[in-house]
């Protein structure tokens, strides 16, 4: 019972067809996080998206810093919470926490 | 992820192998686990992952790892190509169930009605020594015809299975019952089996009980209370 399965293949699907994918996976929640360590959203650089690493609150955040390291090819570890003042300004309506890790499927 | 690893990880689920993805935070290196060629303790935090069927981050002398469990999905044998079989089936590949649909009466058990499902026309008895249910395995009857239904329960109840169904009323459960007791099962055994199978939401319709069993099946897969 795991949908990550389909993320991957879709983002591996789009990889063969010739796009540039990043792919972003939870790997740690504290709280009342909506999405459970290993759920994952890919990113196109055409903008396609495919999962979730939450309901929905990161989702924009994580295309931008999904960009970043498709430009880079370095990958990210990114930190959301609702006291959270650095970079990724962005707070979880749930008062969660959590970290998702960014990086580009070459 | 490397174009090597991406293949590797998919052969892996291909094969409905078990497998973790550890991703070294924040660099990104990557390996497959379990791997006898790395630190063990590595290997005990990616079994572990593996047994609990959880994804997370450790942290092993002073580096973090993200452990992403890959576990093969769970498999759901569905005895009884039946009417609530077809709301059952599709509703339950949604949950990214493994689904096997078993009924040796060939005009129930077609390609046509169970689309991109595997199906077996062999004798449920037959069907269930070559599936061989694990720990990881559903069992659900549904043709309430006991030459069919009776010898899979039979085969389940000697099986690891996780969690056992039979469609059908409190007192068609109860001859079954009954009926098993014959063939040797305790009390203990018989507990095993949910009859009246599924989640009692007052379900009416096929899709409607589907959606009871399923329930039930995710509530049991789930440990809730």
């Amino acid at each position: 019972m795991s949908e990550t399965s389909d993320i991957l293949a879709t983002a591996a699907a789009w990889r063969e067809a010739g796009e540039e994918v990043a792919i972003a996976t939870v790997t740690q929640t504290w709280g009342s996080s909506p999405r459970p360590a290993g759920s994952q959203l890919a990113v196109t650089r055409s903008g396609r998206m495919a999962g979730s690493v939450s309901g929905g609150c990161i989702e924009g955040a994580v295309a931008d810093a999904a960009m970043t390291t498709l430009d880079s090819g370095v990958p990210a570890l990114l930190d959301f919470g609702i006291t959270d003042e650095r970079a990724w300004e962005v707070g979880l309506a749930c008062g969660g926490k959590l970290k998702v890790f960014v990086e580009r499927l070459a | 992820m490397t174009p090597e690893t991406l293949a590797a990880l998919t052969e892996a689920r291909t094969a409905k192998r078990p497998v973790v993805l550890a991703t070294q935070l924040p660099g990104g290196m990557q390996m497959l686990l379990p791997d006898p060629g790395v630190n063990e303790a590595l290997n005990v935090a990616a079994r572990r992952a593996l047994s609990r069927d959880e994804s997370g981050t450790v942290s092993i002398e002073g580096t973090d790892w993200f452990l992403h469990a890959y576990s093969p999905p769970v498999r759901l044998i569905v005895v009884g190509a039946v009417h609530i079989a077809q709301s059952l089936v599709p509703m339950a590949a949604q949950l990214g169930i493994d689904v096997i649909v078993v009924d040796p009466r060939r005009s129930f058990a077609t390609t046509e009605r169970f689309p991109n499902v595997t199906v077996m026309g062999d004798w449920p008895d037959e069907a269930m020594e070559v599936l061989k249910p694990d720990s990881r395995s559903a069992v659900i009857t549904l043709t309430h015809d006991p030459k069919l239904d009776d010898p899979a329960l039979d085969r389940a109840l000697q099986s690891d299975a996780f969690y056992i169904g039979a469609l059908g009323s409190r007192k068609t459960h109860a001859r079954r019952l009954d009926r098993l007791r014959e063939l040797g099962h305790g009390d203990d055994a018989l507990a095993r089996i949910r009859g009246p199978v599924g989640l009692n939401i007052a379900a009416v319709t096929a899709p409607e009980i589907a959606l009871s069993i399923l329930a039930e099946f995710v509530s049991v897969r789930r440990n809730a209370a």
